[in-house]
């Protein structure tokens, strides 16, 4: 048994340590988000969150996770509460068939954890590993700048007390 | 996604009340023979292939709309252009609409969602269903409150009268009442009332595809699924010799080995158990390979050396006139991948003698029939179901990965098979985009303008899709008992296929244009988006441009003196104002470039124009602004036009800059995304923009494919203008453009 903390929930996971995290996500948590494109690491149709940081899932073995801080596109927000990210998504219609769209979300809302006001050069190079075959490149390089912002008003927004 | 397993039709239907019986409704149209006149013979779009309005518009006993469509999502947005179609026509709200998309059991047969004839095909017939459909509620209504109809008027999904009453759609469809056979006429709404159709709406698919949503067919997981990978031949023909199937049938998880000649499959309780068993048959199988490839270096050399069908497409006036100055030249592009994200996926269910299908595949009606010839079934025992997967761009793997499901579910019945292929296999088995040549001469006067034009394209197919005998999915070929792939066929014109926009739009008096049709494929090819435009665009519009330099003219004015479509004008008009075209000189190593075509000649105008920057020391191009006018006639979504086009633009600069299937003696090459880059984010154009002209009341005319000729060309001027060098021959890469300015 693999223990994996996804999405601040712990799962235990009776599967082969070597078992690449994608599978684990999809099959046995069935979170759909992350999508197999390569196997490879060269697409980043896959890319989750560990400890911050993007990483293939489609190469990163299940061995290497335990303890880890693993998160996917389903806790970003739901489609009745979408987050930032998302909802910057949804607004910039970046999306075509959007097979790569998660692992570009991903990818973003790493670097906007680390850069809250990225320029476009450093949009443009944090995502260089992900692919978009559709060509909607230029709605997602729209779609992180207005994700940026809304973090930002998101974090200045007066927080509900509780008491 | 927790599929049905059974088919969702008819009885669902029902139980949901109301008056929508879609198996009534695509019966076929023997039914007329019940004393009914046959319809008449022209109906607007594909209502002429499923002429009972219910085919199309469903209303429930809870009042919601259904739209029918045999069209498929493949991410272009077209559910919500077909959406508003019919949202605008009912008077409902779009958001309130749900639609049903390819389903062989569900919806019409409107073969391929391809040659962008979704809006023009689909859309029409929706659009006027559901004005028909308006109309008959408006005739229940005038029955049922007793009224003349011109007191009357559809509202938000009910029928209200001058007098302030008002009965709901639910309550006024009852029975049969939708079954009726369409007329040629529609009682469609003035274009000024519309609110829906021309305005932007965002699609309805991307909430979902943005949240984890079981969206694509890859996320499908019913009850009792198994896992399987499919074992492809070393190279192209190679035969199964012998391959110990009871050891991998050993490993964890492993259900059951397929093998069936030299298809080999596994099935697995797992994922990942499947893809090392997969990895396991792979290393043990023994091959006997029989094919070879031909030298990459001179494809396009032994291309035009083999056996050709030669047709003149177009002969006018004395096409030998010289002109006070006559050039030649020669281009030419390499094949190309789709390159889909996600490699083709299907399952299947083989459940008594009937299969149930999901696919991808862009026509699930064509699908079927392969399918059922290839299992020796008929027909109506195959339920293809289209479910979106990762974007194809034209005919890839989507029908291969569901004849692999149908085969592996035939043999292990009962169970739900999920196939996908891995990236390996997509790269190296997916039907390419056919490598094309063509050589051109033109001769202009000394007033500058074109008097003669010789035009020859030699290409393979540009369509080897499934719809007949089974030979064109890859799995038949390799069977014990093998399909032979039927013999490739020409696209006729005016469409055209490898002769696709082979014909200049411009006005020149005297012209000739021969398509030379190849029908031996070295390399597996098919549909590629756009198909033989790309590269005659490309050729053209370059072409019109050493032309317009011949002429010491501007690009821009030289194209407007030989256009005649007011239209045409429009959008090379539209796209050089926006860009802020001029003849200033640029600094070096900047270079500015424009490009038209009209897909097809009958479909959608689009005008494109492009700064670049060439780094001289290496030969690197850096994409700026980009601009792009486009008239699809009737804009229904404008920002779904406005995605496409920037989607096509960036697209089709990554095949222009960057792309070329690559192959030996024995094998593609190409098989991964380190071996066939592709365009990634630091090299997408600094920005585009896209200027649609609207046109009300004119008809659909599509968009998907108008974009790509027009930016490789507009790409390829831009390149000539920052360097001085004309470069021919796809892709325009930094080593060629390198090469070509000596640096």
């Amino acid at each position: 048994m693999t223990v994996l903390n996804v999405n601040g929930k712990q799962h235990e996971v009776d599967a082969d340590p070597r078992t690449p995290l994608l599978y684990v996500l999809r099959n046995d948590l069935a979170l759909n988000a992350a999508k197999f494109g390569c196997g490879l690491g060269q697409c980043g149709a896959c890319t989750v969150l560990v400890d911050h940081n993007p990483v293939f899932s489609c190469v990163t073995p299940i061995a290497a996770l335990e303890g880890r801080y693993i998160r996917t596109v389903e806790d970003l927000g739901s489609a009745d509460k979408p987050g930032p990210v998302q909802r910057a998504f949804i607004e910039e219609q970046a999306a075509q068939c959007g097979y790569c769209i998660p692992g570009m979300m991903m990818r973003a809302q790493a670097l906007l954890e680390k850069n809250a006001a990225p320029s476009d050069a450093q949009i443009r190079e944090a995502m260089a590993p992900n692919l978009c075959r559709c060509g909607t490149q230029m709605r997602i390089l729209r779609a992180v700048h207005r994700a940026a912002k809304l973090m930002t008003v998101e974090l200045n927004e007066p927080r509900e007390v509780k008491g | 996604m927790n599929a049905p397993l059974t088919s969702p039709t008819r009885r669902m239907f029902l139980a949901t009340g109301g008056a929508l019986v879609v198996s009534f409704a695509l019966r076929p149209t023997a039914s007329y023979a019940q004393g009914a006149k046959p319809p008449q013979p022209k109906l607007p779009g594909s209502l002429g292939k499923a002429p009972y309005l219910d085919a199309w518009i469903g209303i429930g006993g809870d009042g919601t709309v259904t739209v029918f469509t045999g069209k498929a999502e493949l991410g272009q947005g077209i559910k919500t252009a077909l959406l508003q179609c019919a949202a605008e026509e009912l008077d409902v709200d779009p958001k309130t609409v749900t639609i049903v998309t390819a389903d062989t059991e569900r919806t019409a047969n409107e073969g391929y969602t391809a040659g962008s004839h979704s809006m023009q095909d689909s859309g029409t017939a929706i659009l006027n269903a559901a004005a028909q459909v308006r109309g008959i509620l408006i005739e229940l209504a005038a029955t049922r409150l007793n009224l003349p109809a011109e007191q009357l008027q559809a509202k938000t999904g009910a029928v209200i009268a001058n007098d302030g009453r008002s009965v709901a759609y639910k309550d006024l469809v009852t029975g049969e009442a939708l079954h009726r056979v369409a007329s040629a006429q529609s009682p469609l709404k003035n274009v000024k009332d519309f609110k829906i159709i021309g305005t932007p709406m965002h699609r309805v698919d991307i909430p979902g595809k943005v949240t984890g949503a079981p969206m694509y067919v890859q996320d499908m997981r019913p009850e009792g699924m198994l896992h399987a990978r499919v074992v492809r031949p070393p190279n192209y023909g190679a035969e199964l010799v012998a391959v110990d199937i009871a050891s991998v049938e050993k490993l964890p998880g492993v259900i059951k080995v397929v093998r069936d000649g030299s298809f080999l499959a596994v099935a697995a309780q797992g994922e990942f158990q499947a893809i090392e068993a997969m990895n396991m048959l792979a290393s043990i199988a023994q091959w006997r390979k029989v094919a070879q490839l031909p030298d990459q270096g001179t494809i396009h050399q032994f291309l035009t050396r083999l056996p050709s069908q030669d047709q003149v497409i177009a002969n006018k006036g004395d096409p030998s006139q010289q002109g006070a100055h006559l050039l030649r030249a020669s281009y030419t592009r390499p094949y190309l991948s789709h390159g889909s994200i996600g490699p083709s996926c299907a399952l299947a269910l083989m459940k008594g003698d009937k299969l149930t299908v999901w696919t991808h595949s862009q026509g699930v009606y064509p699908l079927r029939n392969s399918l059922a010839d290839m299992l020796h079934m008929k027909p109506e025992q195959v339920h293809c179901i289209q479910v979106e997967g990762s974007g194809c761009y034209g005919h890839n793997a989507a029908d291969d990965a569901a004849a692999d499901a149908a085969l592996i579910a035939r043999a292990v019945p009962g169970r739900p098979i999920r196939v996908q292929w891995m990236r390996e296999q997509e790269h190296g088995w997916e039907p390419f985009g056919s490598a094309m040549i063509s050589n051109v001469s033109g001769a202009i006067d000394d007033q500058g303008r074109i008097v003669a034009w010789n035009y020859e394209v030699w290409s393979n197919t540009h369509s080897t899709r499934p719809g007949g005998p089974a030979g064109n999915l890859l799995a038949a070929q390799y069977l014990a008992q093998p399909f032979q792939p039927p013999e490739p066929k020409e696209i006729p014109m005016p469409e055209g296929g490898g002769d696709r926009n082979a014909i200049p739009i411009y006005a020149i008096p005297n012209e000739r244009v021969v398509d030379h049709f190849i029908p031996q494929m070295p390399l597996r090819v098919s549909a590629l988006r756009a198909l033989g435009a790309y590269l005659n665009i490309f050729a053209i519009e370059s072409f019109m441009d050493e032309l317009a330099e011949a002429a010491k003219a501007d690009p821009v004015d030289f194209r407007l003196k030989h256009l005649d479509d007011p239209r045409a004008r429009d959008v090379v008009t539209k796209a050089a104002r926006e860009f802020g075209w001029n003849k200033d000189k640029l600094p070096r190593g900047q270079g500015r470039g424009f490009a038209f075509a009209r897909y097809k000649n009958l479909a959608a105008y689009c005008a494109i124009a492009v700064e670049v920057s060439v780094e001289r020391e290496t030969g690197v191009v850096r994409l700026g602004r980009v601009v792009a006018a486009v008239d699809s006639g009737q804009a229904v979504n404008p920002d779904g036009i406005r995605n496409q086009i920037e989607g096509a633009i960036v697209q089709s600069a990554s095949w222009t800059l960057y792309e070329a299937v690559t192959f030996d003696r024995n094998e593609v090459t190409s098989v991964d995304w380190s071996r066939y880059p592709i365009l990634r984010f630091p090299q997408a154009p600094e920005s585009i923009a896209v200027h649609v002209i609207n046109r009300p009341g004119e008809k659909f005319l599509g968009t998907g494919e108008a974009g790509q000729g027009p930016a490789a060309a507009a790409i390829a001027n831009a390149i000539a203008d920052a360097t001085g060098a004309r470069l021919r021959d796809l892709p325009l890469s930094a080593d060629r453009i390198k090469q070509a300015i000596g640096v």
